[in-house]
């Protein structure tokens, strides 16, 4: 797993995927999980992502999302980057199947 | 940590003891290391007495003791690490231990099936396990395809029983 | 092919209950992930970048219609209406969710099918020739000793926690399909001067991170005696085999650390001693059991003279193609191979729509004796077809949007998932496979290249072979950019090598171009009849070196 977090990285969100059917999801300002990245909370600096992770724990605890992590971000134009190609194909879908994952089921989804 | 023999969930009975602690009256299992240095004295205890072996340490290296011991104990310092599977076969198919092959260490629940067939009549496990999960879990499947340490038949075996019998019936039916 | 029988059908059926039960129990909370992982990984069940993918295994690559058409119904009720056929014979469902695996799994029991040992380090998936039964120069039906090693392998109380995974290939002829030699275990089928059948025993051949080819070490283990060896090997390996790191667990790295003559000499001693207890013997008549379920299919009588083939043939020149590139010699007279590619030009090697797998269900039933197999190229293979159906295969292939007429040309691509589905990935695979497809579509182009395999993996655990391809594309990760590693002159049949490293990598848009340049070199430098892989053993990669980074 080369590609998720880089040190250093200012801006950071949550990722992780829903347990019953393996959906990538996203940590939100007001403690949910959103399918699109947009919705995200950007934790800025070191102790805010840690904070980040630390809200995440219950949705561990309530079997409700598995394997949570941290990842680079960018704000541009009031929407949220992901910095890496591997978070950017997470929260789209696969490159090559652009009928398929969230570039296909939700509007505010670009590559 | 509960204790499991033979599909019977019992009290502890051994004490395992580490390389430098006291020795305490009654039965004990010790690590190879000290059954190795204190062979001696050890043997003149009038206890029943075990070894533990780590993963890395062959049976091969207690194959001339074994009359000496009650209990040996394979350690899964992972489940993932499954080379205790094979020690529990060597000692009973090929050195002919017939005294207990306990298992210890970090050993899960859906790893009992295996265990027993690999040998295994102990099984040191977790507090949360239950008889009904431990039937459960050691009944998964009916019928093995290969041969192992326990007797249970294999698939080739019983369709070649299965094929003698239709034969059987075939010749009486004539 | 082989039936279930009761015994089969029972264990099975008990696997989904089990399997069922665990998933109740993670969805309920009683069992963490940390616990539950091992368990869906045993299962098949893997988490990818997107969603869970569930590995379904073809054992040795075989199919019926009936179980393809399976496949295709749980691509439409539970998937995204598509799977991936893997290197490895398998196939990959991208989308499931974790609530719909048991009746997946089910679905798959009804059909004699599994995910059992697709993940995990235990004995995974056996793989073999998909020309088995139909080549002509087999020795014996690889498929027969592969089912008696899948039944000896399932559940192997001693063998499911090895140091990583292990995998075996089998192959019955000297022209090598299966890749045997960078397996875990590879087995050839061979006759000794007695003309008696065995097996010659190869091990510690692997890809990943440090490939190796396998060793001999087994020259002739006899029939009855190969379930005992195989076992012997498989000790040795558990108890002695690296767990300290990932990266050097698998039993490749124990024969090259104690070489391959002492794991000779610790096998052949183990061996010893399990054939003294005569438990894993395999008498004849099992043998002779599971072999007829592998006989011969009611082939016809028919004579190989095919004018109506030839005037077909000249009649139509996309026909001439896919016959000359996409069929190959039968062991009967009248008879043909038929291989599907599925590497259309542009599209993702090994991806197979539930419609097609439905074509291809079809067609198996009217023209080949209800059977297919899964090719480890990723392709599909057709065994046993009469020449006089070639055409009406060949149209209706065509219908199906599969009948490109490529097997083992340049677009014939092998491409593991790579970013844009797997979790493990540093780079893109599949349009770096598309790229150079649409490079080099035009077939005639492809035909005056000639046989040349191009294989790509997305990082260096090599599921797309990339060091055995002519020409190996390994996408690594520099400072969060793609880049792209090349190596020429790996190659997987009977001369197995693993490829040598050209420079240094490129980017996704200099690929193409450093492709086209490395064929040019090759064009301008073969001698008659040669292929790719030919002029590259005769005159090394110092041409290449030079010409391909030039004027950079
Ligand atoms: C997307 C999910 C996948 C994951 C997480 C995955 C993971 C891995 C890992 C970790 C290795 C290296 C193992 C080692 O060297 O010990 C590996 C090797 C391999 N995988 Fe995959 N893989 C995936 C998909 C595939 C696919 C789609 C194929 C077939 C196209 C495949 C076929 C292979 C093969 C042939 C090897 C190398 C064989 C060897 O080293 O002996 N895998 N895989
Ligand atoms: S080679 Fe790497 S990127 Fe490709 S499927 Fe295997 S693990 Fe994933």
């Amino acid at each position: 797993m080369a590609q998720h977090t880089r040190k250093g990285a200012k801006e950071q969100a949550l990722t992780a995927n829903r347990l019953i059917d393996g959906v990538v999801v996203y940590l939100t300002a007001d403690g949910k999980l959103s399918e699109s990245l947009q919705d995200a909370e950007v934790a800025e600096g070191k102790e805010a992502a840690e904070a980040l992770l630390t809200r995440a724990t219950p949705f561990v605890d309530a079997n409700e999302i598995i394997e949570p992590y941290l990842f680079a971000v960018e704000l541009e134009d009031g929407r949220i980057r992901a910095v890496s190609v591997r978070e950017t194909i997470r929260q789209a879908g696969p490159t090559v199947r652009l009928d398929l994952g969230k570039q296909a089921e939700l509007a505010d989804v670009h590559g | 940590m509960k204790l499991i023999k033979n599909g019977k969930f019992v009290e502890q009975d051994f004490v395992a003891v580490g390389a430098d602690d006291a020795l305490p009256d009654g039965a004990v299992i010790v690590p190879l290391e000290r059954w190795e240095a204190e062979r001696d004295s050890l043997i003149t205890r009038n206890t029943p007495i075990g070894v533990k072996l780590e993963s890395g340490q062959h049976p091969e290296r207690i194959r001339e003791d074994l009359d000496h011991f009650s209990v040996v104990a394979l350690d899964f310092p992972i489940y993932r690490n499954g080379r205790a599977y094979s020690y529990a076969r060597l000692l009973r198919d090929r050195y002919g231990y017939e005294g207990e092959v306990r298992a210890v260490g970090n050993v899960l629940q859906d790893q009992f099936y295996f265990m027993v067939r690999c040998g295994f009549d102990a099984l040191e496990v977790q507090d949360k396990i239950t008889p009904e999960v431990f039937e459960q879990s050691v009944g998964a499947f009916t019928y093995a395809y290969q041969p192992a340490a326990d007797d249970r038949p294999t698939v080739m075996s019983l369709r070649h029983r299965l094929a003698a019998r239709a034969d059987e019936a075939r010749a009486a039916a004539d | 092919m082989y039936r279930y029988d009761e015994f089969d059908h029972s264990l099975v059926k008990e696997r989904v209950e089990q399997f069922r039960g665990q998933v109740a129990r993670r969805l309920d909370g009683d069992i963490t992930e940390d616990e539950f992982k091992p368990i869906r990984l045993m299962n098949g069940l893997y988490l990818q970048l997107h969603a869970y993918m569930l590995r379904v295994a073809v054992p040795y690559g075989t199919l019926s219609s009936k179980q393809l058409r399976k496949l295709a119904d749980i691509a439409r009720k539970y998937d995204r209406g598509y799977g991936h056929f893997t290197t490895r014979q398998n196939l990959q469902y991208n989308w499931p969710a974790l609530k719909d695996v048991p009746a997946i799994l089910d679905e798959l029991a009804s059909v004699e099918m599994h995910c059992i040992q697709t993940s995990g380090n235990c004995i995974r998936n056996v793989t073999s020739d998909q020309y088995a039964g139909a080549a002509k120069d087999e020795v014996e039906d690889p498929r027969i000793i592969s089912e008696v090693i899948r039944q000896w392998s399932t559940f192997h109380p001693e063998f499911s926690f090895l140091p990583r995974k292990f995998k075996i290939a089998v192959s019955g002829t000297e022209a090598d399909r299966a890749a045997i030699k960078v397996h875990d275990i590879g087995i050839q089928i061979v006759t000794n001067d007695k003309g008696e059948v065995g097996y010659q025993v190869y091990v510690g051949g692997g890809l990943g991170r440090t490939p190796m080819i396998g060793k001999k070490i087994g020259d002739f283990v006899p029939k009855a005696d190969l379930l005992a060896y195989l076992e012997a090997v498989m000790r040795v390996y558990n108890m002695n085999g690296r767990r300290d790191n990932l990266y050097k667990s698998r039993i490749k790295i124990l024969v090259h650390e104690i070489g391959a003559e002492e794991m000779q000499r610790q096998v052949e001693e183990e061996f010893a001693e399990i054939r003294k207890t005569g438990a894993l013997n395999l008498p004849q008549d099992e043998i002779d059991r599971i072999k007829a379920y592998f006989a011969d299919p009611a082939f016809e009588d028919l004579s190989d003279d095919a004018a109506e083939l030839d005037a077909a043939i000249a009649a139509d020149k996309g026909f001439a193609h896919w016959v000359k590139n996409n069929t190959a010699a039968h062991k009967k007279p009248g008879y043909a191979i038929v291989n599907i590619s599925l590497k259309p030009i542009g599209g993702t090697p090994g991806d197979c729509s539930a419609d097609q797998m439905d074509a291809v269900a079809a067609l198996a039933e009217k023209y080949s004796f209800d059977e297919l197999r899964v090719t480890h190229e990723q392709n599909l293979t057709l065994a046993h077809v009469r020449k006089a159906d070639l055409k009406a295969v060949y149209d209706a292939l065509k219908a199906a949007d599969l009948a490109t007429a490529n097997v083992n040309l340049i677009t014939d691509q092998i491409a593991c998932p790579g970013l844009d589905y797997c979790n493990l990935a540093n780079a893109r695979s599949i349009p770096i496979a598309q790229e150079i497809s649409n490079r080099f579509a035009d077939i005639e182009r492809q035909h005056d290249i000639g046989e040349l395999k191009i294989n790509t993996s997305g990082c260096i655990n090599a599921c797309g072979h990339h060091h055995v391809g002519h020409i190996g594309i390994l996408g690594v990760d520099k400072k969060g950019v793609e880049y792209y590693q090349v190596t020429l002159g790996g190659s997987a049949d009977e001369n197995t090598a693993i490829g040598d490293i050209l420079g240094p990598a490129f980017t996704e848009q200099e690929i193409p171009d450093a492709i086209e340049k490395i064929v040019k070199i090759y064009l301008d430098t073969r001698q008659d009849g040669e292929r790719f892989i030919d002029t590259y053993r005769r005159v090394g990669i110092q041409p290449f070196k030079e010409n391909v980074y030039e004027a950079h």
